[in-house]
């Protein structure tokens, strides 16, 4: 029997070494945030004519945040114009917007597709605490 | 029509303001009246929102479009045409509603003198139907047409209602504009502004700067526009934009309160901040003298 060479088992084990540590890494992003991160806050939000429901949200400062939108009628629209954020909400999908809020406060959006009778009035707020 | 300068000036009044849409633009900026025999001039009316109702913001609904028209039509000398820039009616959910109050406003309007007369929808018009109903009434949303050298173009920015032109439309304005030439006369009327005025009260159009940079190599364009209810003047570029007032109710000015709502009748002031203009062209000089007239057809 051939006796195997010191280097190739090192090569061997180093290998072995890095595929498991990428399952690991892959397998842990997964299932928690990183170290010193914390989990995206998500808000799930039904437009529909006039309203938005919930129509006050409030997320943490300095975590990320996505907002998802479905339409229960037809297209409408979502802006708030304090924090950058803006998306159109289509019925038949989910439509996502992905933030991470900067400052403590209370901002008002809106619906700005036009939607009719009562659109000027299709308006919510998101509060960020600290 | 030719206007005999004598008239024009009584129509017009010495304070009517001059704006330059060439180069020189509003530096140019005067108050003097000026009228030569090839002038010719145009009624610019908008938002008159037929079916509105709330007798707080407007106790005449039913009776200020038919006063404004009665103001048009006693003007001593009558406008070439008269252009309607959006929101004819106020928005209705229902699509019955909608067609009767078309008609309805089709029916008060039949009564101006004048009867060379260009429409356009505004989001009220066209927004929950792609326009159809107003199609039905009036034609196409967009178009061009020319009169005594002059070239207008009329863009819908209302139809879609996320506040868009889209590509079909900038296509065709773009094939519009390759047959004028650089120096052409050339007028804009949309219903939303073409620049970002104050886009969260949805006082822009989204691909607004894709149709103000197809208009930026022509010297002499210049816009006219509804959808905000109040004067306003704004230039990009060598490019004027002028807002017109509305006859159902006045807006605030720009990100003037936090909320944008109707600004409430007041009884010691009624018809406050509504109101028409008429607009005379001086073609050789490329340069547009705006008068603006209350729903009464005082002249402002």
């Amino acid at each position: 029997m051939r006796s195997v060479k010191p280097l190739f088992v090192v090569v061997g084990i180093g290998i072995v070494a890095v595929v498991i540590g990428i399952i690991v890494f892959l397998i842990s992003s997964m299932d928690s945030p990183a170290m010193g991160e914390e989990k995206d806050q998500m808000w799930m939000i039904t437009a529909k004519r006039f309203e938005y429901s919930p129509k006050e949200v409030t997320v943490k400062k300095g975590i990320p945040v996505v907002l998802q939108f479905v339409s229960a009628d037809r297209l409408h629209g979502f802006t708030c114009p304090s924090l950058g954020i803006r998306v159109d909400i289509r019925p038949g999908k989910v439509n996502s917007v992905r933030f991470v809020p900067d400052k403590v406060g209370t901002f008002p959006f809106h619906c700005d597709n036009f939607c009719g009778s009562g659109h000027e009035g299709m308006r919510g707020t998101i509060t960020v605490t600290e | 029509m030719r206007i005999d300068r004598r008239d024009f000036l009584k129509l017009t009044g010495i304070g009517s303001v001059v704006f330059a849409s060439g180069l020189g633009g509003l530096d140019h900026l005067t108050n003097t009246a000026w009228a030569a025999e090839d002038d010719f001039f145009f009624v610019q009316l908008s938002d008159t929102h037929w079916g509105f109702t709330n007798p707080a913001v407007n106790p005449d609904s039913t009776g200020t479009l038919k006063k404004a028209v009665e103001a048009v039509n006693n003007l001593k000398i009558q406008p070439d045409f008269i252009m309607f820039t959006g929101d004819l009616t106020h928005v209705t959910d229902d699509d019955k509603d909608r067609r009767k109050r078309l008609s309805d406003f089709r029916d008060i309007i039949s009564k101006l003198k004048v009867k060379n007369m260009r429409f356009m929808p505004g989001e009220h018009d066209a927004g929950l139907d792609e326009g159809a109903a107003f199609k039905e009434f009036f034609g196409k949303t967009h178009y061009a047409f020319d009169h005594k050298g002059v070239h207008f173009i009329v863009l819908d920015n209302v139809s879609d209602p996320t506040s868009t032109f889209g590509e079909e439309q900038l296509q065709w304005l773009s094939a519009d504009l390759k047959k004028q030439k650089k120096d052409s006369r050339i007028v804009v009327f949309t219903h939303r502004p073409l620049f970002d005025l104050y886009p969260d009260w949805d006082w822009h159009t989204r691909d607004g700067a894709k149709a103000i940079e197809m208009l930026m190599p022509y010297s002499n364009v210049t816009v006219f526009y509804g959808h905000i209810h109040q004067e306003h003047h704004h230039k990009t570029g060598h490019i004027a934009h002028h807002a017109a007032k509305g006859l159902m109710f006045p807006l605030p000015a720009p990100g003037s309160v936090p909320v944008k709502n109707p600004i409430p009748w007041d009884a010691s002031q009624p018809y406050r901040g509504l109101g028409f203009r008429s607009v005379e062209a001086k073609v050789k000089e490329a340069r547009y003298a705006i008068s603006e007239f209350s729903v009464k057809g005082e002249k402002l």
